[in-house]
């Protein structure tokens, strides 16, 4: 009960068989043993946002999860997201409105961004701002951001902005 | 920082939980959805030996209405109660309060156990229990116990739970539908700890409150169903009658100073929360005159 613990899961649709101890969180799972380091770590205590990834189709902080609670799960990261192009319009328009700076901060929100996109087809800029509130970023002022999401949301639905 | 080293155990069965509680005590943690306990031990506030995962046990997860009784599984997590019809019907004041409940990410893991358990005095569930009545059902070494909520909170992060007991549900009454409800907070960002929360339950009849419970959070070391309601039930309010609740409510906090508020502050937000929810309740606008935050 002690030592390491056997898990096996999905990451990214690939499956994954690894030993754990139970100490070890997702994300540094994700990040020191599958090299995944598009997930990125800032807290520790889920208050900053940048650690967001998806566990069976929802977003959770990956430092407030154990890397043994994921056996059985599908975990899915910003490096599966960008590679399947999910979300690519949302990524060109983070870019073209320049709602990154730093960079750190943008691969939890464009996570956060695309689970509100999925549960909600045009969210009003209000929406959009609260289903942010979790994730924060020192540079942008978060204006940017949420205009590139109002943007990728139009786009989608077809309307022009 | 990262938690310090641990034994884990999924659990498989209430039994199995019991049984490695009643061997390991205060030295073993039960992980729910983890939302309160790791950032705990991230931070290295505790250092559990053991701790328990109950996360596999599905027959502690999910909503059932029943009668006049809503059951709901400890593991239910409060994206399950946001998303719940069964809620949005018979408890609508329990959907308000978890949309305020953290941040999404936060509200897919964590649970109404784990926050019942948890016992943040800032929390929101904590103070629905009171306001709606709800009875928390906790299964332990002698069987199992059914508490009522204004038993179960004793302290900050202090409940009747033993370091041997298990929460496995909370039962609330159905809300009747002639009951309103208005739930309101202050906080600094949108899903953060409430600076001072008040969740409301009421019976209006012809422009009076026949029945009015208070729960207010953040307001000291545990929730408070404020006594000072029965001052406003079956009388005419006018601002004479709702000041006075206001003074008999200060008289009933005991807020703590920290670095988000000022105790006299949460004082003045406390009575500033109280004259909206009557006004908000009895759609009265006139009494909520003066009444700034």
């Amino acid at each position: 009960m002690t030592g390491a613990v056997a898990i096996s899961l999905s990451v990214n649709g690939e499956r994954v068989d690894a030993s754990v101890l139970p100490r070890l969180n997702l994300v540094d799972f994700l990040r020191e043993h599958l090299k995944l380091t598009g997930t990125h770590i800032g807290c520790e205590h889920g208050v900053c946002g940048a650690c967001t990834v998806r566990v069976n189709g929802d977003i959770v902080r990956s430092c407030l999860l154990l890397a043994v609670q994921t056996h059985n799960a599908s975990v899915e990261t910003i490096e599966g997201l960008s590679d399947n192009g999910e979300i690519a319009d949302l990524q060109s328009a983070f870019r073209e409105r320049n709602a990154l700076q730093c960079g750190f901060c943008t691969p939890g929100m464009l996570m956060a961004a695309q689970d509100l996109l999925k549960q909600s087809r045009s969210p009003d800029r209000e929406q959009i701002r609260e289903h942010l509130s979790g994730n924060y970023c020192r540079c942008t002022g978060y204006q940017a951001i949420v205009d590139a999401i109002e943007t990728t949301a139009r786009a989608r639905t077809g309307r022009l902005p | 920082m990262k938690a310090s080293a641990f034994a884990y155990a999924r659990a498989t069965s209430v039994a199995n939980v019991l049984e490695l509680l009643s061997a390991y005590g205060e030295r073993a943690k039960v992980l729910s959805g983890g939302q309160s306990l790791l950032p705990a031990m991230n931070l290295r506030l505790i250092a559990p030996e053991l701790v328990v995962d109950i996360g596999e046990l599905g027959e502690l997860r999910g909503i059932a209405v029943k009668g006049s009784v809503i059951t709901i599984g400890a593991l239910t997590r409060h994206a399950d109660l946001l998303k719940s019809s069964e809620i949005a019907a018979h408890a609508p004041l329990l959907k308000d309060a978890v949309a305020h409940v953290a941040h999404p990410a936060i509200r897919n893991r964590g649970t109404i156990g784990g926050s019942l358990a948890q016992a943040d005095p800032a929390s929101e569930l904590p103070a629905c229990m009171l306001t709606l009545g709800a009875t928390i059902v906790v299964c332990g070494p002698g069987g199992e116990r059914r508490i009522a909520a204004r038993e179960f909170f004793s302290g900050i992060y202090e409940t009747a739970l033993t370091p041997q007991d298990l929460l496995v549900a909370v039962e609330l009454p159905v809300t009747p539908r002639t009951s309103t409800h208005f739930f309101h907070e202050f906080a600094r960002r949108h899903g953060d700890y409430a600076i001072v929360g008040l969740a409301a339950q009421a019976v209006v009849t012809d422009g009076r409150f026949a029945d009015l419970r208070l729960g207010f959070f953040a307001v000291g070391d545990r929730p408070l169903l404020a006594m000072s309601a029965s001052r406003l039930v079956g009388v005419s309010i006018t601002p004479a009658v709702l000041s006075e609740a206001c003074t008999a409510l200060d008289a009933e906090l005991d807020p703590p100073e920290d670095q988000q508020a000022t105790s006299a502050m949460r004082r003045h937000l406390a009575k500033v929360l109280l004259t909206r929810c009557v006004s908000s309740l009895l759609a009265r606008p006139d009494l909520c005159a003066g009444a700034s935050a």
